[in-house]
């Protein structure tokens, strides 16, 4: 993590390892999580770039990245730091279900 | 004008007529903008907040898969950037039809060449989305009203489509392509609506007509003659009375007339199917086959879309044992990207169990959302198209390593029965060679590999006959096995769910059947009128 005095700024990197990659679910869950922070935040399968916005299913959708892909994430603004630490607990837990449970489990 | 009879494959049962109309009426694109390009950027984020409106209220009442699927459409409607390459379409003079047509064609191409199955998958619903809004663009030109009732004609039919109509009018489904497999047909038989897929004919020429339509038989008459409606309604009024009569068995215990207590199970693809339906009628699930995860959005799913799955099924079980196949694809199950493509025989290959095992990453995924959904139940896993016992010790290995894996991430796991399908004769007759937790016999597959005949294959089906007595002998066999060793067996083929087969099975030997929901009045009905105290166990 890199703090500057006045924008705060990270950058941070983690494996795809989930099954489906960047996939629908997937991507809807990152960028809905992206949308809770103030600051900008980008994705890219490569610390070069090009980056995305995060806070874009479409564009988020439009990376392709599959299952084994590095995700690199890049954000600048209020709050970088956690919306980068929480983007990248998403990824390595693999998307999982298990800080926020799906309302959809009690059968029906 | 003349009948006329077509032939598709029945993806679900039933009867029903009406008047043909076609879903995917042929677009004719206006070319040039019919407004200034002030009206035609205002028409075209209009027709998108119209769809993504008329998205949102489908996915408020979808559950399950239906429900992801359709809030990944609301996703992709509520972000600006799908719009936006449409929109400079519009800036350079095009019409809103021809820019949003093109724009979308362009990010559908990025999905369909990705090189990646999942996401070439999502093609569908992306042109799902394309085609709403075209409809809003060109009102009457693609999104037709369907009246209540109809028999509703298309090449393939979009869940979305599938539930914004109103089936409790009646009606039924004719696919020109499609699949008995996947999502849309799994719906229909949950919901009780006539499908019928892979029709041969010109879909232009059947809209308007009058269609009598057997999705059991896959048979549609158009036009029909007054004697081909009397035969339909006679049909159609033995089917509610067959119903009404086993419907009075739905509720009962199965026992056989001299007292013999049977389990009775269901088969079932998925929580959607189990909807609406009393756990009650059943003594548990015994048989989930896990392909339609594999298939309903065209996807792999991962571990976490597969724990909600397994975990829906053993909730609606409510303490049932709950009975789930690992991946079976291959032979007529293909999985796109998994399964291989052109075997000289794929019943003879790289199916079941053997695909798994070549495949550790993926059984691994799925062995782990097994283990995690087994904490909420009674949970049981069961291998399919088991040949040596060296298959079943794999299979227990890469569990146990799931459960340690799930330990490591400190995740709620417990570890459940680990049995077997016997469908391969090896398997069968060196039963004794298995050290399973159960065994349940796959009667479809089973069949034809000991009858070497293929059930779908019309010129020999009547030799792949589960009452042949090789293939009953092998049955008792291994009834008598598990009751020896105290292992559970039972049957999860179509055999279970047949009314001249299940006093046979009976016995046999066996004490538990596995069958269709649909199946489950005629086969208790079955059971009732079979007396055990002249056959010898």
């Amino acid at each position: 993590m890199n703090d500057h005095p006045t924008i705060e700024q990270a950058t941070d990197c983690a494996e795809l390892v989930n099954a489906v990659g960047l996939h629908a679910r997937p991507s809807v869950k990152l960028t809905q999580l992206a949308k809770t922070f103030e600051c900008r935040v980008e994705i890219a399968l490569s610390a070069d770039g090009p980056w995305v916005d995060a806070k874009s299913p479409v564009k988020v959708m439009r990376v392709k990245a599959p299952r084994g892909a590095v995700l690199h994430v890049r954000a600048s603004g209020p709050g970088a730091g956690a919306a980068a630490d929480a983007l990248m607990a998403l990824v390595r837990g693999g998307f999982s279900d298990q800080t926020n449970p799906p309302a959809d489990l009690k059968h029906g | 004008m003349a009948e006329l009879r077509l032939f598709g494959r029945s993806a679900a049962p039933g009867v029903a007529k009406g008047v043909v109309a076609l879903l995917d009426a042929a677009r004719r694109p206006r070319r040039e903008a019919a407004g200034t390009q002030a009206e035609e950027a205002l028409a075209l984020q209009r027709a998108l907040s119209q769809a993504r409106a008329e998205v949102e209220a489908l996915a408020g009442k979808a559950t399950g898969e239906a429900a992801d699927m359709l809030s990944f459409q609301v996703a992709m409607l509520s972000d600006e950037e799908l719009v936006r390459p449409a929109l400079e379409g519009v800036g350079a003079g095009e019409s809103a039809v021809a820019a949003w047509e093109t724009a979308m064609e362009v990010e559908i191409d990025g999905y369909r060449t990705a090189g990646d199955d999942h996401f070439s998958a999502r093609t569908a619903d992306l042109e799902d989305i394309r085609d709403r809004v075209l409809g809003h663009l060109e009102p009457g030109g693609v999104n037709p009203v369907i009246p209540d009732g109809s028999v509703v004609l298309a090449a393939d039919l979009p869940i979305s489509r599938f539930l914004a109509i109103d089936w409790a009018q009646g009606g039924a489904i004719l696919l020109m392509q499609g699949s008995p497999t996947s999502h849309v047909a799994m719906l229909a038989r949950a919901r009780g609506v006539p499908m019928v897929v892979g029709l041969d004919g010109a879909a232009d020429a059947m809209a308007g007509r009058e269609a009598l339509v057997d999705a059991t038989t896959g048979e549609v008459v158009l036009d029909p003659t007054e004697a081909t409606r009397a035969v339909f309604a006679a049909k159609a009024d033995r089917d509610k009375t067959a119903s009404a009569v086993s419907a009075a068995f739905r509720l009962r215990p199965a026992v056989t007339k001299d007292g013999t207590r049977i389990a009775l199970n269901l088969n079932a693809s998925s929580a959607d199917e189990l909807e609406g339906l009393d756990p009650a009628v059943c003594d548990g699930i015994g048989l989930v086959r896990t392909e339609m995860l594999f298939h309903g959005s065209g996807a792999l799913p991962d571990e976490d879309a597969q724990y909600r799955a397994y975990r829906r099924i053993v909730a609606w079980a409510d303490g049932r044992p709950v009975t789930i196949r690992t991946l079976d694809a291959g032979g007529d199950k293909p999985i796109q990207g998994m399964t291989v493509d052109g075997e000289s025989n794929p019943f003879l290959g790289l199916r079941g169990i053997r695909l798994s095992l070549r495949h550790p990453a993926l059984f691994q995924t799925q062995l782990r959302a097994l283990a995690r959904a087994a904490a909420h139940g009674d949970l049981r896993i069961m291998l399919p198209m088991v040949t040596v016992a060296a298959e079943l010790e794999a299979g227990r290995k890469l569990l146990g390593e799931a459960l340690a894996s799930l330990a490591r991430d400190s995740m709620a796991a417990a570890r459940p029965k680990l049995g077997i399908m016997i469908e391969v004769p090896a398997a069968a007759i060196a039963i004794d060679e298995f050290d399973a937790d159960f065994f349940s016999i796959g009667s479809n597959d089973l069949t034809q590999y000991v009858t070497a005949a293929g059930r779908d294959i019309g010129t020999v089906s009547d030799l792949a006959d589960p009452l042949n007595p090789a293939v009953l002998r092998l049955i008792a066999s291994v009834a008598r096995h598990g009751r020896e060793t105290g292992r559970e067996v039972s049957l999860c083929g179509d055999a279970g769910g047949d009314p001249r087969v299940i006093s046979a099975l009976l016995r046999a030997g066996l004490r538990s059947l596995s069958v269709a929901p649909a199946s489950i009045g005629a086969a208790k009905q079955a059971i009732a009128a079979t007396d055990l105290r002249d056959a010898a166990p």
